[in-house]
C-alpha cells in the first residue's frame, strides 16, 4: 500500500500548499492597512511598527476636513439608510397584506431596475435630473439617488419578513380599536427589526463604502464624504500624505469591518445581490 | 377579515414607489432622450440631433478600444479570475474545518467588503515598483524583479486586482451550492473508488450548474459596470485600461458631452438588461 501513501502525502502538499499561495495572495494587501498607521514614517512597503504610535491618529484627528468628511459619510449613510428603512416597510406591508392587482409585477420590474440602472451609466442622467431639480451638491440629492437604488432591495426583503408574521396580532388590535398607523407602528415595526437590521446593515455598510456616486454628484469640499475625501490627501509637493491616508483609511474601513463581525456572529454572514459594484 | 383597506395600501406604497419612479425608472427613459439630443454642459444648449451621437459612436475607435478592453477586463477578472478562483476555494474548503480554512475565508470577505478607495490604495501600494511587497515577496522567492507592474502590465493589474476584490460572491455562493450535494452520492463514489476528476465531472459540476450560471450572470454584469479600476489606474497608461465605464465617464463628466455620454449609457443599460433578463430567467426555471 506504499504507493497510496505516498499519493495522499503528495495531495496533501498540493492541498496545502494551494491554500498558502491563496492565503498569502489574500493577506499581503490587507497587511498594509493593519501596520502602516501604526508606523512613525509609513511609506508604501509593508513594514511591521516595531516603535508603535498614534501619531498619525492624532493627525487625523486635528484635520478638520478629514473629520468633516467623516460626519458627511455619516449623515449621507445614515440619512439614506433610515429612509430606505421606513419608506420600504411601509411599502413591504401594505404588498404583503393587501391583494393588489400586478403587485408581482410592480416588485418584479423594480428590482428588475435596481440590478440594471447601477454605475456610471445610472449617473449621466441622474446627474442631469439632480441638476434640474437643483439638488446638485446637497446631502438630499446623494441620499434619495441612494434611497431610490435600495428601496426594490428593501422592499422585497422585507415583505419575505413580514409574510411570516401572523395576521392575529394585527386583527386583535383592529378589534381593540387600533388606526391603521398604530397597527403599523406598534405590531409590524418591533417585530420585523430583523429584516430591518438585515436591509439597515446591507445599505449602510454600501453607502459608507460608495465612491462614485458623492464623486459624480457633489462639487464643494465641505459636503464630500470620507470616501471622496481620502483620494485628496497630498503634502505640500502633491505627494500622497501616507501617514493621513494609512490612519484615515484605517478609521474609516473600522465601522464596516465590526458590522461584518457583528452580523456574522448573530445572525451568520448572509449577503444579497443587486447593487453591488 | 381584512387588515388593510386597498385605499390605505395604496397610500403605504406610494412614497416607494415615487421614488424608485423618480431615481431608476425616470433616468433609464431619460436617457434615451438625451441619447437623442446634443446636450452639453458647456453649451448649455439642447437640440436633437437624431441618431448622431450612435453613429459617432459606433464609428469612434476609443469605443471599439474600450469594448475590447471590457471585454478582455470581465472574461479574465469575472469569468476566469473570480469564478474559478471562488470555485477552487469552495471545494478546498468542502468538508473541512481548519484553522487555514477560516483565516483564508474571512480574508477573502474583508477583502470583499473593504470600501473601494482604501482598497486602491492598499493595491497601488502592494504593486508600487519601489516599495510594493509583491515585488518585495518575489524577491524573497529568488526572482531578482523591480517591475513597473501598473505601468508594465496594466491590464493585468486590473484584472487581478478585481479578481482579489470580487471573489468573495464565487466563493460563499459555490460553497452553499457544494452544501446542497446529499453526501452520500460522495460516499457512494468513495466507495467505488471514483477518481476525483470524475467526481467532479459527474456529479459536483452536475449538481451546481444553476447556480453556476446565477454566479456567472451576477459577477459578469457587476464586473461589467464597475468603477473602482479608475482608482488604480485613472484609464491609462494611455488607453491602456479605459474599460467603458472610464471611457463614460471621461466622455460624460470631463468633456461634459451629455448627449454623447448618454449614447454610451444606454448602450451599456442595454447590455445590463440582457443580462439581468437571462438571470430572472434562470430564477424562474429554478423555483418550478
Amino acid at each position: 500500500m506504499a504507493k497510496i501513501e505516498f499519493k495522499d502525502i503528495l495531495f496533501r502538499f498540493i492541498y496545502y500548499a494551494l491554500l498558502v499561495i491563496i492565503c498569502t495572495f489574500f493577506a499581503f494587501p490587507i497587511l498594509w492597512l493593519i501596520f502602516a498607521p501604526f508606523n512613525p514614517g509609513p511609506t508604501l512597503s509593508i513594514e511591521i511598527p516595531l516603535n508603535p504610535t498614534l501619531e498619525n491618529f492624532a493627525e487625523v484627528l486635528s484635520h478638520g476636513y478629514a473629520m468633516n468628511a467623516l460626519i458627511n459619510s455619516l449623515i449621507q449613510s445614515l440619512g439614506s439608510t433610515a429612509i430606505v428603512i421606513f419608506f420600504s416597510s411601509m411599502a413591504a406591508y401594505a404588498f404583503s397584506r393587501v391583494n393588489l392587482p400586478g403587485k408581482t409585477t410592480i416588485i418584479y420590474i423594480m428590482v428588475l431596475f435596481s440590478s440594471i440602472v447601477v454605475g456610471i451609466a445610472a449617473m449621466v442622467p441622474i446627474f442631469f435630473l439632480l441638476l434640474e431639480i437643483g439638488l446638485i451638491d446637497t446631502h438630499m440629492g446623494v441620499i434619495l439617488v441612494f434611497t431610490g437604488g435600495f428601496l426594490p432591495t428593501g422592499i422585497f426583503l422585507l415583505k419575505d419578513f413580514i409574510d411570516d408574521i401572523s395576521h392575529t396580532y394585527e386583527e386583535s388590535a383592529i378589534i381593540a380599536g387600533a388606526s391603521k398607523m398604530q397597527i403599523f407602528k406598534d405590531i409590524i415595526f418591533p417585530l420585523s427589526t430583523p429584516g430591518m437590521v438585515v436591509v439597515g446593515v446591507f445599505c449602510f455598510a454600501q453607502i459608507w463604502s460608495n465612491f462614485l456616486i458623492p464623486f459624480l454628484l457633489l462639487r464643494s469640499q465641505e459636503m464630500m464624504p470620507a470616501a471622496v475625501a481620502i483620494y485628496t490627501f497630498t503634502d505640500a509637493i502633491g505627494m500622497p500624505n501616507l501617514r493621513l491616508i494609512s490612519a484615515y483609511s484605517f478609521i474609516y474601513t473600522l465601522p464596516i469591518i465590526l458590522i461584518y463581525l457583528y452580523t456574522s456572529k448573530k445572525y451568520g454572514f448572509r449577503f444579497y445581490g443587486g447593487l453591488k459594484g | 377579515m381584512e387588515i388593510l383597506s386597498k385605499k390605505t395600501a395604496v397610500l403605504f406604497i406610494l412614497p416607494a414607489l415615487l421614488l424608485m419612479f423618480l431615481f431608476l425608472i425616470f433616468p433609464a427613459i431619460w436617457t434615451i432622450f438625451l441619447s437623442l439630443s446634443d446636450y452639453s454642459l458647456l453649451r448649455q444648449t439642447l437640440s436633437f440631433v437624431g441618431l448622431d451621437n450612435f453613429r459617432n459612436l459606433f464609428s469612434d475607435g476609443r469605443f471599439w478600444n474600450s469594448i475590447q478592453l471590457t471585454f478582455i477586463f470581465v472574461i479574465g477578472s469575472a469569468v476566469i479570475g473570480q469564478n474559478i478562483l471562488g470555485l477552487l476555494l469552495a471545494l478546498l474548503f468542502y468538508k473541512k474545518d481548519n484553522i487555514i480554512k477560516s483565516i483564508t475565508s474571512n480574508l477573502v470577505i474583508v477583502s470583499w467588503i473593504i470600501p473601494s478607495v482604501v482598497v486602491a490604495y492598499l493595491w497601488r501600494a502592494f504593486l508600487n515598483p519601489d516599495y510594493g511587497s509583491l515585488n518585495q515577496i518575489l524577491n524573497f522567492v529568488g526572482f531578482s524583479l523591480n517591475v513597473d507592474w501598473i505601468n508594465t502590465y496594466p491590464m493585468l493589474s486590473i484584472i487581478v486586482f478585481n479578481t482579489w476584490r470580487g471573489t468573495a460572491f464565487a466563493m460563499m455562493l459555490y460553497m452553499s451550492a457544494l452544501e446542497t450535494i446529499p453526501p452520500s452520492y460522495l460516499e457512494t463514489a468513495d466507495v467505488i473508488g471514483a477518481s476525483l476528476w470524475r467526481k467532479l465531472c459527474d456529479i459536483i459540476f452536475p449538481s451546481i450548474k444553476t447556480y453556476m450560471g446565477t454566479c456567472l450572470i451576477l459577477i459578469t454584469l457587476w464586473t461589467f459596470n464597475v468603477f473602482t479600476p479608475y482608482l488604480l489606474t485613472a484609464g491609462g497608461p494611455g488607453r491602456a485600461t479605459e474599460i467603458l465605464p472610464i471611457y463614460t465617464y471621461f466622455e460624460a463628466f470631463r468633456h461634459m458631452e451629455f448627449g454623447f455620454g448618454s449614447a454610451i449609457s444606454l448602450v451599456m443599460l442595454m447590455i445590463n438588461l440582457v443580462f439581468a433578463l437571462f438571470y430572472f430567467k434562470l430564477m424562474k426555471g429554478d423555483n418550478k
